[in-house]
């Protein structure tokens, strides 16, 4: 008996505490740099686009929300189209460890709810960002061995010009 | 007092007594908030003081759904009856000594016991008529529950009639001028507090319910307004015993300073928040100990005070 008085008491007692409830849209919580949520393709620090749309992303996706068409201009490889259906993507961020050239990002922006199911099917213009996202200086056609418009084999950072393998000369 | 003004006086009671329930499920729910470190309903309207209405609203919206196999007539009805008994008990409560409906009723007490153990109907035949068998099952439970409450919620008021030579819930106060009779009574208080939450089958004591094993009890097939209406009912009955227990106990509207409607309501409210505490604090005892606890600590208890208090008056009274 006693300890239910008791019980009562420190109960009471709770309406002298903070409340612990965040009252969400008013005060938004924090959202550390590395938070898993609304995904965007980045573009290299000149502004091409990162994508090389060679599918390891989608490969990896487990709920098979990706979907993606290569095409090429002049060398470089892009996206037709890029598509993730966000009514099915679980934010595990297994795409953004997939990706070789760092196009595909994770984003703390986690306000994305939709009256319509289709407007969460975001394509390529809605994933496109201007910046570079979390790697500010990564190129990747400026470190590869492939011949772009401006570079060409051999001439990419730390990269030796191409040898001859048929020539004689040392 | 002329009819019209009788008449009014009972409009104004019914609404203030609804309107009270209803605004109540929206204390309770931010207090419960308060007490368990979060902020409750915030949103409609201002500090969420029209969450009420929103819900109301939404219960009038909802599919007034009748099982097939219910029994028709019986299923409507007992929503009614416990709120038909919960309001008509109100009728006794004397907010100021001139404003209540039937205060001065001489047998108010137990017109109000009357009208509580009427309120047993609704919820038995509620779970009964619903063909159900968590519904039946808690229907039970009411009945057991409530009649063994009601044997020692009525012995518990001994007391306090003793004292005050009457049966007149106006004489009582009036008779707590001195001294309020939580002192001289306070094992009356305590069991009819106890029985009177049991009565409302309030939370500690809310077996018929039992969430966690009977879905939703007696009320598990109602929906749409017939539920609210058991809702309204429940909330309905803590605010009739929370102004009992001021009536009998608390002194009533008597106090210094503020105006007699402004004590009554305070001490009221006050109550209906340790009811409130209670249920944000005490968890659900297990049916036995539940009857167990009403028949041999509780009742023993209620006939001890009544022997005591009897011989007190005897004793100490001028005439004997």
């Amino acid at each position: 008996m006693l300890s239910n008085v008791r019980t009562l008491w420190l109960t009471f007692l709770h309406l002298f505490h903070r409340s612990e409830t965040v009252g969400y849209p008013e005060t938004k919580p924090y959202m550390a740099p590395r938070y898993r949520a609304r995904i965007i393709l980045s573009r290299d620090p000149d502004g091409a686009e990162r994508c090389v749309s060679c599918n390891l992303c989608a490969a990896v996706c487990p709920v098979d929300c990706i979907s993606l068409q290569k095409t090429e201009d002049q060398g470089r490889w892009y996206p037709e189209y890029f598509r993730i259906n966000f009514s099915r993507c679980i934010f595990c961020g297994l795409c953004e460890e997939a990706c070789p050239t760092y196009a595909i990002q994770l984003t703390p922006d986690y306000e994305m709810s939709e009256y319509e199911r289709p407007n969460l099917v975001y394509e390529k213009e809605d994933l496109l960002i201007s910046g570079t996202g979390k790697y500010p200086d990564y190129n990747f056609y400026r470190v590869a061995g492939m011949a772009v418009p401006g570079k060409d084999k051999g001439e990419a950072e730390r990269e030796d010009p191409p040898v001859d393998i048929h020539g004689l000369l040392p | 007092m002329t009819l019209g003004f009788g008449i009014l006086e009972i409009v104004v009671s019914l609404a203030a007594m609804l309107s009270a329930a209803a605004g109540l499920t929206w204390v309770e729910r931010r207090l419960l908030g308060f007490w368990q470190d979060r902020a409750g309903p915030n949103r409609v309207g201002p500090f969420g003081t029209l969450q009420a209405v929103a819900d109301g609203v939404k219960l009038l919206f909802k599919q007034d759904w009748i099982p097939p196999f219910a029994d028709r007539g019986v299923f409507i009805l007992a929503p009614a009856a416990g709120m038909a008994t919960v309001l008509l008990g109100f009728a006794v409560i004397p907010v100021t000594a001139g404003w209540s409906v039937a205060g001065h009723l001489n047998v108010g007490i137990l017109f109000f016991l009357a009208m509580t153990s009427l309120g047993v109907y609704s919820v038995v035949l509620g779970g009964w008529a619903s063909n159900n068998k968590f519904a039946l099952l808690g229907g039970m439970r009411a009945a057991a529950q409530m009649v063994s409450y009601e044997v020692f919620m009525g012995l518990s008021l001994l007391g306090t009639v003793m004292l005050a030579h009457s049966f007149s819930l106006v004489d009582i106060v009036m008779a707590q001028g001195r001294m309020w009779f939580i002192v001289p009574q306070f094992l009356g208080f305590v069991t009819f507090l106890l029985a009177g939450i049991a009565e409302t089958h309030r939370l500690p004591f809310d077996l018929p319910e039992g969430e966690n094993e009977l879905g939703a009890g007696f009320h598990t097939e109602y929906s749409g307004m017939k539920f609210g209406m058991f809702f309204i009912a429940e909330y309905a009955g803590i605010v009739l015993i929370a102004s009992m227990i001021t009536t009998l106990f608390l002194g009533g509207w008597l106090g210094p300073v503020l105006p007699p409607v402004v004590w009554f309501l305070l001490k009221t409210g006050l109550t209906i928040c340790f009811f409130i505490l209670l249920r944000a604090a005490l968890p659900r005892p297990r049916y036995d100990q539940l009857m167990m606890f009403g028949w041999k600590v509780l009742l023993p208890v209620c006939l001890l005070n009544v022997a005591v208090t009897g011989a007190a008056i005897l004793l100490f009274s001028p005439t004997g």
